[in-house]
Order: structure tokens, then C-alpha cells, then sequence
């Protein structure tokens, strides 16, 4: 068998087993940070190293100038970002009440831009996107994730707790097969991650490049051969809402480094 | 302009040994891999790194496609002198670029 095929048929093998689901809760919750190498660690908690760092100093650059000459940068109306924005990034996503949606980091970055500064939305995991939310999220850097309790958010949460247990994709595997229920074990010769969204956007030595949660849900789909959910659907609204809530109390890493 | 994250110590001791470390934003494309429409994409790489303290080369390297995007580099220096340290990265498609830093030494 070559590698790919032993892969499929090692997933496969998954697929058709059903363990006693291991919610992971707030006792059990790990990191992906303590599954890593001490190299790949050592490299996420120095600034100096962290890819990720680039694009945080791209985002400050971004927050203080204006998008077109004459008009208003992030920083004319909330100022000092260390302070202004301590915290917000570990409470999204949060509800949108002109939309009444679900917004997630970005999307509130883009209605920013659309609806005060009279620029045009960035295309998603544009650089100047990524590098803006990198900078945001880092304001929050250390403090615990404690997503938005508003009671709008509850039926689209409900709708991702039970995506991320429905089975998908020509591999008919559930998020919850691995990420909770085999989280600690090895994949492939790789750890399986509890899967948790505390260090987005995040330096990923895979890409190269910094890159969002969703293009991360889109790798994991196509994983396991399932049509990913759209850019901006409110499959991928409702599945971030509920990791968010799964990841609660876990400390923000922006921008965290993974393999 | 790439943006660049450079460490240098703001003062030392006079022969002490201090440690550089220099990260900069390059993608480092290899020139083997295909782009989304199939096309190979062509090289884009730093070839060089060198580093002068007060005008003298004290530091160079050599990089090559299978070194990773946004190199890091880190190496020690004995510093002997107050000055400034030169870093300078050439690269493909005419890439070049210098930034400088400041050391005391007393």
C-alpha cells in the first residue's frame, strides 16, 4: 500500500468505530501549543522568531494609517490598541445587530472598513486581512477566550455543535471523531490535536504562511474528501461559534505557531 | 520593502559576545512548485545574507530554495567597538535590501 492509500484505510478504519464520545471540558482542555516540539515552542514564544510577529507589525502599520488619503485610520476612533482592543478578540465571534448575523473577526474588520471608513472589504485571506486581525487578535494575547454569551448566538452555536458531529465528506468522518474522542493519539506518526481555535490567525509551517481558522476548517474538509463550507456560509459561522465556546478558558496565542 | 524584525543588545561590555538575530518577511518560492492553474511558479529566493559591523563583513550566509519562508537567522558577535551593524539581504528579481542598528559598547 503506498502512504496515502495506508492513510485512507487507517481513517477508514476509524470511521467504522465508535468510541464513547470524550467531550473535552474544561479539566481536559490542552493547547495544540503542548503537543509541539520544544523547537516549534521555543519559536512561537519568541517574538523575535515568530513568523507570525511580521505580520502583527504589517497590522499595526495598518491600524495607523489611514485606507485612503484624507480618510480616518482604525486608530483615529479607537485609539491606542493595546488598550482599546485588550480583550476583543477572545470574545468573538460576536452578533452583528445591523445584520443580525454572526460575525467573526475578520467580517467585523471588513463592516469596519465598509461602513466607517468608506473602503472596500479585503478579499478573505488577503495579507492586509490576515495581518489586521493578526494585530487585533494579539491585543489579547494571554487572556482567556470567553466567547460572546449573547442569546442571538445561541441557535446558530447549537447548529455547530451539531455540525461538528456530523459525519461528512466520501471518508464519512465527524470533527468529533479525532478531536474528541482520539485527541492525544497519533495520526499518520502525528499528534491529533483537541483542535481548538485559541492561536488564529496562526503561522503554519504547512503553508508557509499565516493563514485564518477557516482556511484551516477547509484543509481539515478536504481531509476528509467533504465539499468545504463556503466563505462566509452560515455553516462556517455556526461551526467557529460553537469551537469558540469549545475553546473557552484557554489562553489567546495570536499568532500562534503549528506544523 | 520587506518588513524585517532585527535584535541587537542596545549596549554590551567591550569583548563581549553578543547574540544578532535577524527575521525577515520573504516567501523564499523554490521554483518547483505549481501555482492553481498548473504552472510551475518561477524562483523567488534570497541568495545572500551578509551583515558588517562598522563597515567590516563579519557575518554572511548563503540560502538556498529548501530554507524555509521568512528566514531567520541568528549568529553571535564579539563586539569590540561602539557602531553600527549593516544587515543586507540580495535576492531574486533584483531584491535588496539594508537595514542598520546601533550598538554601545563600554
Amino acid at each position: 500500500m503506498t502512504p496515502r492509500r495506508r492513510i485512507v484505510a487507517a481513517l477508514l478504519w476509524l470511521g467504522g468505530w465508535l468510541p464513547a464520545a470524550a467531550q473535552t471540558d474544561g479539566a481536559t482542555r490542552r493547547s495544540g501549543f503542548d503537543a509541539m516540539s520544544a523547537s516549534l515552542q521555543a519559536m512561537q514564544r519568541d517574538d523575535a522568531q515568530n513568523p507570525g510577529m511580521l505580520s502583527v507589525a504589517d497590522g499595526e502599520a495598518l491600524w495607523r494609517g489611514a485606507p485612503a488619503p484624507g480618510g480616518r485610520a482604525c486608530a483615529d476612533c479607537h485609539g491606542d490598541a493595546r488598550q482599546s482592543l485588550r480583550g476583543v478578540a477572545a470574545r468573538y465571534p460576536d452578533w452583528d445587530a445591523i445584520d443580525r448575523r454572526p460575525v467573526n473577526l475578520a467580517q467585523r474588520i471588513n463592516l469596519c472598513r465598509t461602513r466607517n471608513q468608506a473602503a472596500p472589504a479585503w478579499p478573505p485571506e488577503s495579507p492586509e486581512l490576515l495581518s489586521l486581525e493578526a494585530y487585533v487578535a494579539h491585543q489579547s494575547r494571554g487572556l482567556p477566550l470567553q466567547p460572546s454569551a449573547k442569546p442571538e448566538l445561541a441557535p446558530a452555536r447549537a447548529q455547530g455543535r451539531e455540525l461538528f458531529a456530523q459525519r461528512f465528506g466520501q471518508l464519512n468522518l465527524a470533527c468529533a471523531l479525532c478531536h474528541d474522542a482520539l485527541a492525544g493519539r497519533r495520526l499518520a506518526g502525528n499528534p491529533i490535536p483537541q483542535g481548538h481555535v485559541n492561536g488564529y490567525p496562526t503561522y503554519r509551517l504547512e503553508w508557509q504562511a499565516l493563514g485564518s481558522l477557516r482556511r484551516r476548517i477547509r484543509n481539515c474538509m478536504t481531509g476528509v474528501r467533504a465539499e468545504p463550507f463556503a466563505e462566509g456560509s452560515a455553516e462556517m459561522a455556526a461551526l467557529e461559534l460553537y469551537l469558540a465556546q469549545r475553546s473557552a478558558g484557554l489562553l489567546v496565542e495570536t499568532p500562534a505557531v503549528r506544523p | 520593502m520587506a518588513r524585517t524584525r532585527i535584535q541587537v543588545p542596545a549596549t554590551a561590555r567591550r569583548d563581549e559576545v553578543v547574540e544578532i538575530r535577524t527575521l525577515i518577511a520573504h516567501t523564499m518560492e523554490t521554483g518547483y512548485r505549481a501555482g492553481s492553474d498548473g504552472r510551475t511558479l518561477p524562483r523567488d529566493i534570497l541568495r545572500r545574507f551578509s551583515c558588517r559591523y562598522n563597515g567590516e563583513l563579519v557575518f554572511s550566509a548563503e540560502l538556498y530554495p529548501a530554507i524555509a519562508a521568512n528566514p531567520y537567522l541568528a549568529f553571535s558577535l564579539r563586539v569590540d567597538a561602539s557602531g553600527s551593524l549593516s544587515f543586507t539581504w540580495e535576492g531574486d528579481n533584483g531584491f535588496a535590501q539594508t537595514e542598520s542598528a546601533t550598538i554601545t559598547v563600554t
